[in-house]
This record gives structure tokens, sequence and C-alpha cells, in this order.
């Protein structure tokens, strides 16, 4: 018999406190299956955040850091200028990064720091119930958007990939979802190379993951990557923003 | 070892980088700004890294990633900056992380003043982040109180693996006096087997970190973190006393109030008063025993401070009601003149003799 599937070394054993039909767990499948081919694993400390996340920490199967809300870009650079020829990856959500963090994720990338990002967007706050992120769509409910955001008084969602972009730190910066396994291939590979430009040290390197939150946008799993589709990616297109030419 | 001269705020990186500190982050405020000026230029020639962090909370967060990673590493800001260090801190303390933070204080509340206060008493030692945490506070009253301390610090940061306040008011940065660096070439930095850098694929992963969802591991965790506090509290005490045995009153002063009240003490010496002198070293754990020293017949404590009165409460926890205790402060910015602090003396004395 022939192994089709395997569970990478890249996590641990534990089994992960995700909700069903969660695209998460498939985010840190890619990140882990990633580390486990670029074979720099055991050469890695993780940083996970404040949300749904916060507990990566037990399923990355690396020296990993649990940062305070959307501290995690400082607390990387902490760890990478200490250990330079290690690979430091952050993983955060929207909230996370675009809300409480956006200070510490735009000048990461200024400064360049030689860290990998990746950016979850569900476009909510997933582990304190669903209250509006910054990239919560317009008319999108909240459960403190509860008529639907709305442009004039909670502004209009933020792009931090295309912000990013314009970073000259950031080298690498690419948007992505997992809603289709043609989609969560491209993923991957965008994972890959923006681990690559870390490690040839070329600066700082954002992934971008639309993601689903069935729980709290109150839809099966099935119906949530549909909503993402067609919801999200109109208003947050896929693509690469920022890529030195050597990874292309 | 020779004598140099050196301000406070110099002298407390040179102490730092002796005790073999490479890394540093922070943030311009006065009047600490000699302290990241000075890392930015001397680091790199020792192989470290300055990084002027986009503010303070950043700062504090870098710190948390260099300590996580195994480094000795310190950071300094002044009052409204380190009150923006708080999580951080806060974090540290739970994830039981080694570091130094100098806060050379100034006036407040809010933006306050530039100049020197003692306002963050209460700060540093009732813990200004959120949880039951505690950090070793220590204040200097001289230059090279200050580099002794701060050395100390960071040994006592590895060895408790908790951070370190080195807490100094405004004066104690800008002052010049000659200082002397104690040889440690044969000293070794402490491994540290618990931090992240890399498995190397020989062994388990290490976690930094300060969560527990879980009630009774939370409350576990709190228990061994109070254990650990209760044995800083048993060897961490440092105080300077003096004429506890004979005197008609106290002073309890730190930092350089603490001077201050030693011109004081002399002129009213003079004039036939005896007055003691406490001058807590640590502020947290705080000298408690000490206050036991003063003899009965005492007329009381007088806490001097360069604020409107929060060691105060400490003072009042160590004398137990066994004597009044009194207080006299300027604040502002404004230091006690030793004419003050003598006329109050004189005045809880009852008059002129
Ligand atoms: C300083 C601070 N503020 C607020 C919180 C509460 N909090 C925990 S998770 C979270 C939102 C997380 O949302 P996001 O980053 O989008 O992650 P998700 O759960 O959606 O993956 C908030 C506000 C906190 N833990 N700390
Ligand atoms: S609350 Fe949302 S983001 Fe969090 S685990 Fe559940 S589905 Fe995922
Ligand atoms: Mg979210």
């Amino acid at each position: 018999m022939t192994v089709v599937f395997e569970r990478t070394t890249g996590l641990t054993e534990v089994e992960t406190h995700y909700c069903p039909g969660c695209t998460h767990g498939i985010i840190h499948r890619l990140v882990a299956e990633v580390l486990v081919e670029l074979d720099i694993l055991d050469d890695t400390i993780g940083v996970c955040p404040v949300g749904c996340s916060v507990l990566a920490y037990k399923y990355f199967n690396c020296d990993m850091q649990q940062a305070a809300h959307g501290r995690a870009p400082a607390v990387a650079t902490g760890a990478k200028r200490v250990h330079p020829d290690k690979f430091v990856f952050t993983y955060q959500g929207d909230g996370d990064l675009a809300s409480i963090g956006t200070a510490e994720i735009v000048h990461a990338a200024h400064r360049g720091e030689k860290i990998s990002t990746i950016f979850v967007n569900n476009a909510i706050y997933g582990m304190t119930g669903g209250q509006m992120a910054p990239t919560t769509l317009i008319g999108q409910k909240a459960t403190t958007a509860p008529y639907g955001r709305d442009e004039e008084t909670m502004g209009m969602p933020l792009r931090m990939s295309e912000m990013l972009a314009t970073i000259d730190g950031a080298k690498f910066v690419e948007r992505v979802s997992v809603d289709t396994p043609a989609n969560i291939r491209k993923a991957k590979r965008a994972i890959k190379k923006c681990f690559q430009v870390q490690l040839e040290g070329k600066g700082f390197g954002i992934v971008e993951v639309l993601s689903t939150c069935p729980t709290n946008w109150g839809l099966t799993p099935v119906e949530s990557l549909k909503w993402l589709k067609e919801n999200m990616i109109p208003y947050y297109p896929l693509g690469n923003f920022k890529s030195p030419e050597e990874v292309e | 070892m020779e004598k140099v001269l050196m301000k406070g705020n110099e002298a407390v990186c040179a102490a730092a980088i002796a005790a073999g500190c490479k890394y540093f982050f922070g943030y311009p405020i006065t009047p600490q700004n000699e302290i990241p000026e000075y890392m930015a230029r001397e680091l790199p020639k020792v192989g470290g890294t300055f990084i002027q962090a986009e503010s303070e909370v950043a700062a504090i967060n870098m710190v948390y990633g260099a300590a996580g990673a195994g480094a000795r590493v310190m950071t300094s800001s002044s009052s409204p900056g380190v009150a923006l260090k708080q999580e951080g801190i806060s974090y540290c303390a739970g994830a039981e992380l080694p570091a130094v933070i100098v806060n050379m204080m100034r006036g407040g509340p809010g933006l306050g003043s530039i100049q020197p206060s003692q306002t963050d008493y209460f700060q540093a030692t009732r813990g200004g982040g959120n949880g039951d945490y505690k950090t070793l506070v220590l204040a200097p009253a001289d230059v090279q109180e200050l580099v002794d301390l701060t050395i100390e610090g960071f040994d006592k940061a590895d060895y408790y693996r908790n951070p370190v306040m080195i807490l100094g008011d405004g004066f104690i940065g800008q002052m010049m006096e000659p200082v002397v660096f104690k040889d440690r070439s044969d000293v070794e930095l402490p491994e540290k087997p618990w931090a992240t850098s890399g498995t190397k694929g020989e062994r388990k992963p290490n976690i930094i970190n300060s969560l527990y969802l879980g009630a009774e591991e939370l409350e576990e965790h709190n228990i061994h973190l109070q254990a650990k506090y209760a044995e800083m509290a048993k060897n961490e005490v440092k105080v300077e006393s003096f004429g506890l045995e004979d005197a008609e009153l106290v002073i309890a002063a730190y930092g350089t109030t603490s001077r201050i009240c030693k011109t004081a003490i002399s002129k009213l010496e003079k004039e036939g008063y005896k007055v003691g002198l406490i001058r807590p070293i640590s502020l947290w754990p705080y000298p408690f025993n000490e206050f036991e020293k003063i003899n009965d017949d005492c007329k009381g404590v007088l806490t001097v401070e360069m604020n409107t009165g929060q060691m105060t409460d400490d003072v009042q926890i160590a004398l137990n009601g066994r004597m009044p205790s009194y207080f006299y402060g300027r604040t502002g910015g404004m230091a006690p003149t030793p004419e003050e602090i003598v006329n109050k003396v004189k005045e809880i004395l009852g008059g002129d003799r």
C-alpha cells in the first residue's frame, strides 16, 4: 500500500481546537509542510498571536513564542536579531495584525526585518466571538456591527497586502486563499517563496491567506467557502503584489 | 580598576555591556535619551544590536522576543514610556523571561514634565501591568550604585527568570560621578536550556508562553510564580540604614532624595537632633524588617519623596501602627531642599532647640 497522505512532521500530535470547517487548520498544515520541505523545522522559531491561533505553539513542531495581541512582529524581531541564522515566522489573525498590531507589522516591514508573516484574514474576530475586524466587509454583520459594516461610520475594509507592498523593506507580498484545492496549492507555493525570501536574507515577507470562520459567519463549512469566494476574493484580489526576481 | 567620570545615563549602558547585554530596544524620551544614543553607538562594537523601535510597546515586545531567544537584553525609558511598557513587562513576568528595564522617572501624570521625579513608585512596586506579578525593583542613589545594581540586575534576572527594574529618578541619569567597573572577565553567563533557538533536531521544542487556559493550570502557574517571589523577598532585600537604635525620628527615603536627606540629617545632628535613616535600595522586595530595628521611643518615621506620597504606604505597612508616619514631598520636578526637610523634622519634633 502506498501512503498518499501523511501527517506532516512539522505539526505535533496534539489535536487542534479549531472549529469544524475552519481553514486555520489547512493553513497550519501548509506552513508545517513548507518548513519540512525546506528542511528548516529544526532551525525555526515561530511566533503565534492572540486570536484563534493563540495555541499554535502547541501545534507547530518547532520552538515557539506566544506574543501579546498584535506584537508578534516585534517579538519575532527580537528573536531574529538574536539568532540571525534561524528562520523566524509569525502567524497572525486580522484583528491581531490589521488592528491592534498595525504599528508592529508596518515597522517590521519598514525595517526590512528578515522574518516571514502568515496573515490569516477571516474578516472577523474569531476568538472573541465575531466582533468586527478592520477587514470585515461592507454590509457584513458582526456582533459589534449588528446592522452590518457601513463605510460612513466604520470605514472601508483595510487591504493590508496592498498597503504593505508600498513599503520598501517588504520584499515579498502575496494574497492567497484556501477555498479550493487549486488555491490551496497556490497558497503553499506562495508560502514557500515567502520563506525563501527570508532564507536568502532579502527582507520581510508576508502571505495574506483568506480564511473562513464558519462559526462566527453563521454558515456551514461549505457555505463559508462559497461566501469567501463570492465576497472576499472580489474585494481582496488574489495574487502577488511584490516579489524579488530571483524567487519568481 | 581605574575610576572614570560618567553620566548616569551612560554608566547604566556601560554596566549593561559589562554584564554581557548585547541587545537594546528603545524609543527616545527625555530625560534618558543618552541611553539609546550610547547603545546605538556602542553595541555594534561588541557584536550586539540596537533598534530604535516604533514605540515603547514594540520595544518591550522585542525585549520579550530576544529574552525568549536566550539573550541578555535591556530597554529603557522614562515614565510615560514605561507606562506603555507595562503590557510587555507583565508578559515577561508571566512567561518568566529575564530582562532589565530602566526607568529614569520624570514628573507626571500624563505628559507631566521632563524634570526628575519619583512618581512611578507605585507603578514599579505594585506591578503596573495586569496580573499577580512582581519585578525586582532597584533604586540607586549614586552613579556607582547604578552601575553595580545594573550588573547585578542582569545576574538576578537570569537567576530568577524574571524582569528587573532599575528605578532612577531623572537626577541620577544626568549626574556625573566617578565610577569603577569591577573585572568580570571570569564571569560566565548562565546556560538557558529553555530558550527558543531552534531545536537543531536534538530536543523537544521550547515554548515561551504566558497562557494557561485551564483555571487549575493557571492557578498552579501562579503558585509557582508566588513561590519564586517569596524566594526573592527572602534573599533580595537591600537596604542602608543608620541611627535606628537611638533616633528621635527616622527618615525613609530612596534614590537621590536619600542624599538630600543625609545632608539634612547632618545639619540636624549639629543642632542636637538624632535622626536616623532607612534607605531602601530594593523597593521590591521592600525592607520591611529594617523598621523593626527602630527604637520604641522614636517619635515616628518621616518619608521623603519626589512625589505626593507613595512609599508612605510601604512605610505604614512596615510600622504597622507602632509609631506615627509622616510625609514630606515635592513634585513636578521640584526636589526637596535640606532646609525644608530640617524644618519638617523640627515641626514634628516640636520646634527649635
Ligand atoms: C490587549 C488585548 N486586547 C484584546 C484582547 C482580546 N482578544 C483576543 S483574540 C482577539 C481578536 C482576534 O481576532 P483575529 O486576530 O482576527 O484572530 P482570529 O481569532 O479571527 O483568528 C481579541 C480582541 C486581548 N487578548 N488582548
Ligand atoms: S471561531 Fe472561527 S476562526 Fe476561530 S476556530 Fe472557530 S471557525 Fe476558526
Ligand atoms: Mg480574524
